[in-house]
């Protein structure tokens, strides 16, 4: 599932939002959430595979935060190097042909 | 000359000056003479990029000491409208092996008139090259930057309406 498919879903955009102010345990989510801690389980299982949110352990518990940066920075990237690839292939493209010249 | 779309998709387009079948032959046939040349994935200096013109082909890199470097699967490949490559490139730009964690680009080519064509690219699915961003996200560290990739996040939907 894609990361616009997963947050389509009501409850783990609530999730999604919630981890977005600070990270959190399941425990702590379903405290806010009129959601069964199993269901917010899943829910983040589903998050976790969309690469929207990433886990670590603390103790006894997973606390859950979003992990956006890793895709932003390659985002920023690609977008430099398309726009670069694009204006280059601009000027080769509008070059006078062989038979204009 | 960009626009944002979705978190996992860069859209890049540009109008040249050209009839669609020309600026159709250019992006495919001289892709070497226009990307950007700092991701060199080969250990030598590239001597040609060949974009094989056919499904299953590849685009690939061949250094002048005669080794080649495939980092791109031929999905799609319709002249003089479109084209659809596999990136298999790393989030570190080295070769990715594993299909599963490769995303795609699609180049559009629509002709405006006789002689002038729009390209639109899309980079999608970079939510596939996943592993590695743990990394990423060890080094940024810390809550800061989380309010600014909700906000960032929000402006799409909002795009979106």
């Amino acid at each position: 599932m894609d990361a616009l498919t997963a947050l389509g879903e009501p409850t783990r955009r609530a999730i999604f939002e919630q981890l977005a102010e600070r990270p959190r345990a399941v425990v702590e989510l379903a405290h806010v959430l009129p959601v069964s801690r199993p269901a917010i389980s899943q829910h983040l299982k589903v998050l976790k595979q969309a690469r929207l949110v990433t886990d670590r352990a603390a103790g006894t518990r997973r606390i859950y935060r979003l992990d956006l940066d890793g895709v932003g920075a390659l985002r920023a990237e690609l977008e430099r190097y398309w726009n670069q690839a694009l204006a280059a292939y601009k000027a080769i493209v509008e070059q006078p042909t062989e038979e204009e010249r | 000359m960009s626009t944002p779309a979705t978190a996992t998709t860069v859209r890049s387009s540009i109008v040249v000056e050209a009839p669609i079948e020309r600026a159709f032959r250019v992006f495919t046939e001289d892709f070497g003479r226009f990307k950007p040349p700092e991701h060199n994935m080969l250990g030598v200096e590239i001597a040609e990029t060949v974009f094989e013109p056919r499904v299953g082909g590849h685009l690939y890199d061949r250094g002048v000491d005669g080794s080649e470097c495939r980092w791109a699967r031929i999905l799609a490949y319709e002249a003089p409208t479109r084209v659809v490559f596999s990136w298999d490139i790393s989030a570190q730009w080295q070769v990715e092996t594993d299909h599963e964690k490769t995303s795609e680009v699609e180049v559009r080519f629509i002709a405006e008139t006789p002689q002038r064509t729009r390209v639109e690219l899309e980079h999608r699915n970079l939510e596939r090259h996943g592993d590695g961003w743990e990394g990423v996200s060890a080094g940024v560290g810390g809550d800061d930057g989380w309010p600014l990739y909700l906000r960032r996040f929000a402006d799409l939907f909002a795009e979106e309406g």
